[in-house]
């Protein structure tokens, strides 16, 4: 299964690098973040690290502001003050991609699927020849039967959601950032897409960060679960996933999955009624 | 026959026809009211009268020299305020601030009623010919900033957003999403604005010294009383708003294939 996703004209330090699973480096670091929404801080002196190479899933109570997190992380939303560094480069120095729960305001509907997924290319100044290898390059990774030069607003939620997961991995982004990716999608589209995210993680080993507001979902996926509280957020706890990928339904009905999954309901819940 | 029998173009057939049964009823109406007299024929010719006295008056061309005027203006005065229109609009859409301290001078000119304006473009352009585009485009310009720039403000943010991700800079989120964003209200805007500006210019023909054009050729006919050319000539000049119309949804629908999908 993990053939399909082969990025071989790039290689990724933590995809190759077996040597030292046990203590990942850290990829984001945020340091003294504070956010205000009117006067009332959401986020007050806040550190987190992000490992390197991980799937990380974000997950916590309504309104606890998952979404800003990564919003500010990826530079989508100001904050107040603080420093988020990515490998110690600033964000401007780092090449990110994002993947909107809505995909439908996100595609631009203008530009056939082909260029939706050129697009962060040619900012880059990427020449035309070196776009088309690209988008070649990712149409047989990702396996794509359908054509590309339709625009988006013809092919399905799923079929478009995938567009959009493409175009955010076409400039060798060294995080991908997905904010929510199945909540707009049906459980058929929502199950190919979890697939294709775990294919392309075990390709190239991208740090991901996934925010999700269904637990399953956020454990089936994370190397780490990270729990938030409520308002003004701070991190409850970081649990680890460690099961073997690819996972599959029987990931669902193990034990550990079981347990991890038990064991973060549990923290969720204090969260929650505190 | 059964429905199943219709072949592929019948339903097609039977929605022209359906459009047809309001014309033709009209016109019946229009010929009976004629016929019978239930209004005086000394206003109101027959329909089968009036349109030979429109074919002739096409046949002849003298129609076509006034309806030429007419289109010239009307397009003229449209392309000034398209022109001029949708940048500033871009502009205003893009900055808040702007927006806010011109918003009242926009309604307020937009509330005023272009005719009203006739003297104040006599005074500064003259009775010629420019007068009647200049008042017709400045109205149909305010049409366009206005929805333009609405067309701006409302745009989804989250396009925005992805390309900023990407790296885009500012001019590039203009050129490449901000002006197609707001594509679809600017024709909306585009749409209004070539109707109002030949409303601005038929009624220009007719209160403003004009020699020609078909604002002209109405007043002309009432004037002296040839009921079938006047009645010829506003049934033309009706023809004309609605191809407007028509064009401008055909070349929307083109343009902006993406809107509402």
């Amino acid at each position: 299964m993990n053939s399909v996703v082969d990025f071989s004209s790039h290689v990724y330090e933590e995809a190759t690098d077996k040597t030292a699973p046990s203590t990942p480096r850290t990829h984001i670091t945020v340091r003294g973040l504070t956010k205000k929404f009117g006067g009332v801080p959401v986020y007050s002196n806040f550190n987190l690290d992000l490992p390197k190479g991980k799937v990380t899933c974000v997950f916590g109570p309504n309104g606890c502001g998952k979404s800003t997190l990564i919003n500010m992380i990826a530079g989508l939303v100001p904050y107040d003050e603080g420093d988020i560094l990515f490998d110690g480069k600033t964000l401007k120095q780092t090449t990110i991609g994002y993947v909107f729960q809505n995909y439908r305001e996100a595609l631009f509907p203008w530009m056939r699927a082909i260029d939706n997924i050129k697009y962060p290319l040619e900012i880059m100044g990427m020449s035309k020849a070196d776009c088309d290898t690209r988008v070649q390059e990712l149409i047989a990774s990702f396996d794509v039967q359908f054509d590309l030069n339709r625009y988006p607003y013809e092919f399905s939620g799923g079929q478009q959601q995938l567009i959009s997961i493409m175009r955010a991995l076409a400039p060798h982004p060294e995080v991908l950032f997905l904010d929510e990716p199945f909540s707009a999608l049906d459980y058929e589209m929502t199950l190919f897409i979890r697939e294709k995210l775990q294919e392309i993680f075990q390709a190239t080993g991208v740090t991901m960060i996934v925010v999700s507001h269904d637990l399953e979902e956020a454990v089936y996926l994370a190397d780490n679960i990270l729990l938030l509280t409520k308002r003004p957020t701070r991190v409850a706890d970081t649990v680890v996933f460690d099961a073997a990928r690819p996972r599959d339904i029987g990931t669902l009905s193990s034990g550990a999955f079981v347990q991890t999954k038990a064991r973060c309901l549990d923290i969720f819940q204090k969260e929650v009624r505190r | 026959m059964s429905a199943a029998t219709f072949s592929p173009l019948a339903p097609t057939a039977m929605r022209i026809g359906r459009s047809l049964i309001g014309p033709i009823v009209l016109i019946g109406i229009w010929w009976l009211a004629n016929d019978s007299e239930w209004v005086s024929n000394k206003l109101l010719p027959g329909p089968f009268a009036t349109f030979s006295s429109l074919w002739d008056s096409i046949v002849s061309g003298s129609m076509m020299k006034d309806l030429g005027a007419t289109l010239y203006r009307t397009l003229y005065a449209f392309g000034l305020a398209a022109i001029f229109g949708i940048p500033v609009g871009i502009a205003l859409g893009s900055n808040d601030r702007i927006y806010r301290s011109v918003e009242f001078l926009v309604d307020f000119f937009r509330s005023t009623p272009a005719t009203a304006m006739f003297p104040l473009f006599l005074l500064i352009f003259g009775i010629g010919d420019f007068a009647k585009i200049a008042v017709a485009g400045f109205s149909a310009w305010l049409v366009v900033v206005f929805n333009v720039a609405y067309g701006v403000m409302n745009s989804r943010k989250t396009r925005i957003l992805a390309a900023r991700v990407m790296g885009a800079s500012r001019w590039r989120i203009f050129r490449d999403v901000l002006f197609f964003e707001s594509l679809p209200q600017t024709f909306v805007g585009l749409r209004m604005a070539v109707s109002l500006a030949l409303v601005v210019i038929i009624v220009a023909e007719m209160f403003i010294g004009s020699m020609n054009g078909m604002g002209h050729r109405i007043i002309d006919a009432q004037q002296v009383f040839d009921l079938q050319q006047m009645y010829a000539s506003i049934l033309m000049t009706g023809g004309v708003g609605y191809g407007f119309n028509v064009l401008f949804i055909a070349l929307e629908k083109w343009v902006v294939h993406w809107a509402g999908r």
